[in-house]
């Protein structure tokens, strides 16, 4: 309990960064257009850090994670990995994949349904030609709080809980003593009470190896609850980024401000219309401009900026861990 | 006066395997005009509950109990009797909204479909309707034209809503109705729910595993857990003060941004929710429990009185003093 009233500076600096995107852009053809998914993210992850990535359905979260796995390419830009830019031959993919692990959501379409739990496992360290394999898989699974082990060995997932299912995913990261491990909505098809306790291992996992995540998410309680800094993503563009108690206590960008005054127990609610807009017509100007609430109710207009947050394109965020935002009101008014 | 009474409802699915007691003697009481949030989560028994208050469960499921809707059992209505009730009087916003569209019908025909079935609007008529439902849920009268492939999850789920307000029914039942859908996009279903609430008098039943939703919407809020509920009493009261340590977990399970208590610190409950075939003996949540006693496993407590206007089944809300009474506990 005491732990979690420690010093707000004490994480998220000063980490020796592990995982980074520098400058990532990330395009696919969309009907003859392209859709800029990622469109200038400069990102990092320190060693032994919880990252969240925020963001509603389409603003690109998913395509940053799976590029940073090196499941995508990047059109223009570079992951890097302690310090080396990612190559993308097989044998150097199959190296890095070592390193830096997925966890999935929704572990019933994850898992071989006709595969036991050890098979699962134990797929990886076969893949990689580990040796001693039942001996990481039993390992694995009791880091995964599988325990005793052996129990599990020969259970179906269908015999299994929900809660146990995402362990088994995560132990069949855990096998490959990944350094980070990067986690696409690892609790959204979870039951609440068994929420909690996935995170908590995630957790754990942090305190124990020394392990780094991201955690990609629209869940701005779940980066409350677990994450060391929390970046929040719109429209192909990270909008904010820095640590979980001042981001999400004292959000500076309006975008920030409009998702946690959604939250069941904010006073004051800002319910931005319509959906989040098309990543093949990226807005010019501030790219939130059309559905900013500062802008709209002529607060931008007092502070005599809204003529650039029209037409007058932010410059990409820098991967540091202080606290920032990508907003011409919030650099005049802070 | 109450719009829905239930009383002693219990639903079982009978399988290859035996039979599974989903619902076990749940009793509530739906005011006109007022919304009810069930709260629990998988194989909890709400889904299943709210299937049978429109005898929308399948042949297998066997329903005991009374459930009464204006003071007509739905139970034992007739089949041309339910079929007025489903959608005029009471109607179902299912969670999924992308499975409970034709994907080959154009949103307005779908709409139109219940107007037309219920003899509440002719062909020529319908279409008029038609754009004054999509304007209640906020979409342009031109979207009836559209297919559902081509709208978002929160218009779809809008298009749910339009149906399910078609027939202008006093009661709608809301499974998870915002469970798929982004931060964004559920505020703005919420607010549209909490909108028609307001100036429609609509009651409302809302299912949902998120207590926090449910406390946003509803005036009063019941926990189920293994097919029973544990406490119920005013939402922001079961919310904010849960008398049972599983409403209690429910509640911790989506923490306040900014609340110390919570930061780096997610809370959950050991153990996993139990099987309906293989229920644990005494109170079915005693496995799991933080704060169980020791006659927890072989003590079936039910709802006792846990401050004004509130019920819950446990053991620790009893009078301090007081012996147990026979009427109220059960020994099993």
């Amino acid at each position: 309990m005491t732990e979690t009233q420690a010093p707000v500076e004490a994480v998220g600096t000063a980490r020796p960064t592990l995982l980074e995107a520098r400058d990532l852009h990330v395009e696919f053809p969309s009907r003859g257009r392209a859709a800029r998914a990622v469109d200038g993210v400069d990102l990092a992850i320190g060693e032994g850090e919880i990252v969240a990535l925020v963001g509603e359905s389409g603003c690109g979260k998913t395509t940053l994670a799976r590029t940073l796995l090196g499941l995508e390419r990047p059109t223009s830009g570079s992951v890097l990995y302690g310090g080396t830019a990612l190559e993308y031959g097989s044998k150097a993919l199959k190296a890095y994949r070592r390193e830096v692990q997925l966890v999935l959501q929704d572990p019933m379409g994850s898992l071989n349904p006709r595969q036991t739990v050890y098979e699962a496992v134990a797929e990886g360290p076969r893949i990689h030609g580990l040796a001693g394999e039942q001996e990481i898989v039993a390992s694995a699974l009791s880091r995964a709080g599988l325990r005793p082990p052996e129990r599990f060995f020969l259970r179906y997932p269908h015999e299994l809980s929900g809660g146990q299912r995402q362990r088994v995913v995560i132990a069949g990261a855990l096998a490959l003593e990944p350094k980070v491990l990067i986690a696409d909505e690892p609790v959204a098809s979870l039951d609440a009470s068994v929420r909690g306790e996935i995170l908590a291992l995630l957790l754990r996992l942090r305190d124990e190896l020394g392990l780094s995540a991201l955690v990609v998410t629209h869940d701005l309680g779940l980066a409350w609850n677990i994450a060391d800094r929390v970046a929040v993503m719109y429209l192909g563009r990270i909008v904010e980024s820095g640590p979980v108690e001042q981001v999400l206590t004292a959000p500076r960008h309006p975008y920030t401000q409009a998702l946690l005054s959604v939250l069941p127990e904010s006073p004051e609610r800002v319910v931005l219309t319509g959906e989040p807009p098309d990543p093949t017509r990226i807005p010019g100007g501030c790219r939130f401009h059309a559905r900013c609430q500062v802008l709209a109710s002529g607060r931008a207009a007092e502070a005599g900026v809204d003529g650039r947050c029209r037409t007058e394109p932010l410059s990409v965020l820098p991967a540091v861990p202080t606290a920032q935002a990508a907003c011409h009101y919030a650099a005049v008014t802070d | 006066m109450a719009l829905l009474e239930l009383d002693d409802v219990s639903v079982t699915y009978r399988i290859a395997a035996g039979e599974v007691p989903a619902v076990r003697g749940v009793s509530l009481t739906l005011d006109a005009g007022t919304a009810l949030g069930v709260a629990g989560e998988s194989g909890s028994g709400k889904s299943t509950l709210a299937m049978a208050l429109l005898r929308l469960l399948p042949r297998d499921a066997r329903v005991g109990g009374r459930i009464l809707l204006d003071g007509d059992d739905v139970l034992a209505m007739k089949w041309g009797r339910l079929r007025a009730v489903r959608w005029a009087e009471a109607s179902i916003v299912f969670q999924g909204a992308q499975h409970g569209l034709n994907p080959v019908q154009r949103i307005g025909d779908q709409i139109a479909e219940p107007l037309l079935v219920h003899g509440l609007a002719k062909p020529d008529s319908a279409r008029g309707r038609v754009a004054e439902l999509l304007e209640q849920v906020g979409l342009p009268a031109w979207r009836a034209r559209s297919y559902p492939h081509e709208l978002s999850g929160g218009q779809r789920q809008r298009i749910m809503i339009a149906m399910a307000l078609a027939c202008s029914p006093r009661l709608i039942i809301a499974d998870e109705p915002t469970t798929a859908l982004d931060v964004m996009v559920q505020a703005q279903v919420l607010t549209l729910i909490k909108e028609l609430l307001a100036e429609r008098g609509i009651s409302l039943i809302m299912i949902s595993h998120d207590l926090s939703v449910l406390a946003d919407v509803c005036d009063r809020l019941a926990v189920m857990y293994a097919g029973r509920v544990v406490e119920h009493g005013p939402s922001r009261e079961v919310f904010h003060d849960p008398k049972h340590p599983y409403s209690a977990a429910l509640a911790a399970a989506f923490p306040t941004v900014g609340d110390p208590v919570s930061r780096l610190a997610p809370k959950g409950l050991g153990g996993d929710p139990p099987d309906p075939m293989d229920l644990p003996p005494g109170c079915s949540f005693h496995p799991r429990c933080p704060v169980a006693l020791d006659e927890c496993p072989t003590l079936d407590v039910k709802l006792w009185p846990a401050g004004p206007e509130r019920r819950a089944a446990c053991v620790h809300v009893r009078p301090e003093q007081a012996e147990p009474a026979e009427t109220t506990l059960e020994v099993s």
